[in-house]
């Protein structure tokens, strides 16, 4: 699972059917230090997150299914839970 | 899921009997703001996306899931063609920075990022045009894509790929 920050929100008509029906979110992965790692991914929603939240990011088949409720379709990646804290040893960053 | 633009096709005569029949694209993937990151790859089709379009695409298992019953030996697939992209300026760390230094022109005479990125499709599918298109902004180290639309090849050390290390898999197909 990834930290993530949601900074946008796509919008296709032509899709698999078994995204419909959920928001799909342009997400930006983070660092500890909240500095942005690597690209932006696009993650399907399951907890009615929105721009700006940061959050937890399955980015696995399984999980991703499992969470948005769709067992058995084309999603790697998806929005699992909000972040509220994240607590770091010292020195970690 | 990750971003692309189709930039081409691919046919194969001699293949396994699994991908007879599916559509193999060529695809560049895109960062949100539409500019070129890494190397294309090939990607199966379950949505009919043509040239040039803006599309997502899953990589993994669940590739083939995404054309069942087929279960085509599929390893990366277009599951959806982008309509728009909406980027407002996200607060907070890591983002307001980078929306506000690279959404595409158009956002910011009131316009949504889509609209632009629509725009940017019409005008040429080309990669060699995106790079141009988005390079009026683009100081933070992303590869302009100056390969070709051929295979990729299995570089598996890029130098200057910024796509996270699990995207390298993405690229064999």
């Amino acid at each position: 699972m990834l930290i993530a920050r949601v900074v946008g929100e796509l919008v296709a008509t032509q899709k698999h059917p078994s995204h419909e029906g959920r928001k799909l979110l342009v997400v930006q992965p983070l660092n500890l230090d909240g500095s942005n790692r690597g690209d932006a991914v696009i993650a399907l929603d399951a907890v009615d997150a929105g721009v700006g939240d940061r959050v937890l990011v399955a980015t696995e088949g399984f999980s991703a299914m499992t969470a948005v409720g769709r067992p058995n379709s084309p999603i790697d990646m998806a929005v699992i839970g909000f972040i509220d804290h994240i607590d770091l040893m010292p020195g970690v960053s | 899921m990750y971003l692309g633009r189709v930039v081409g096709r691919v046919w194969a005569t001699a293949k396994n009997a699994s991908l007879e029949g599916q559509r193999m694209l060529v695809i560049q993937p895109l960062t949100p703001e539409l500019r070129s990151t890494g190397k294309p790859l090939i990607c199966l089709d379950s949505t009919g996306a043509g040239a040039g379009e803006i599309i997502y695409w899953v990589r993994g298992r669940e590739a083939s899931i995404a054309l069942l019953p087929a279960e085509p030996a599929a390893d990366t697939t277009v599951v959806g063609i982008v309509d728009t992209i909406h980027l407002p300026t996200a607060p907070g760390v890591g983002t307001g920075e980078k929306g506000a230094e690279s959404r595409p022109a158009g956002a910011a005479a009131g316009e949504t990022g889509a609209q632009a990125a629509l725009e940017r499709t019409e005008a040429g599918p080309r990669i060699a045009q995106t790079g141009e298109a988005g390079a009026q902004s683009a100081p933070d180290g992303v590869p302009a894509a100056t390969n070709g639309t051929q295979a990729a090849p299995k570089d598996p050390a890029a130098p200057g790929a910024s796509r996270t290390p699990t995207h390298r898999k993405g690229r064999r197909c």
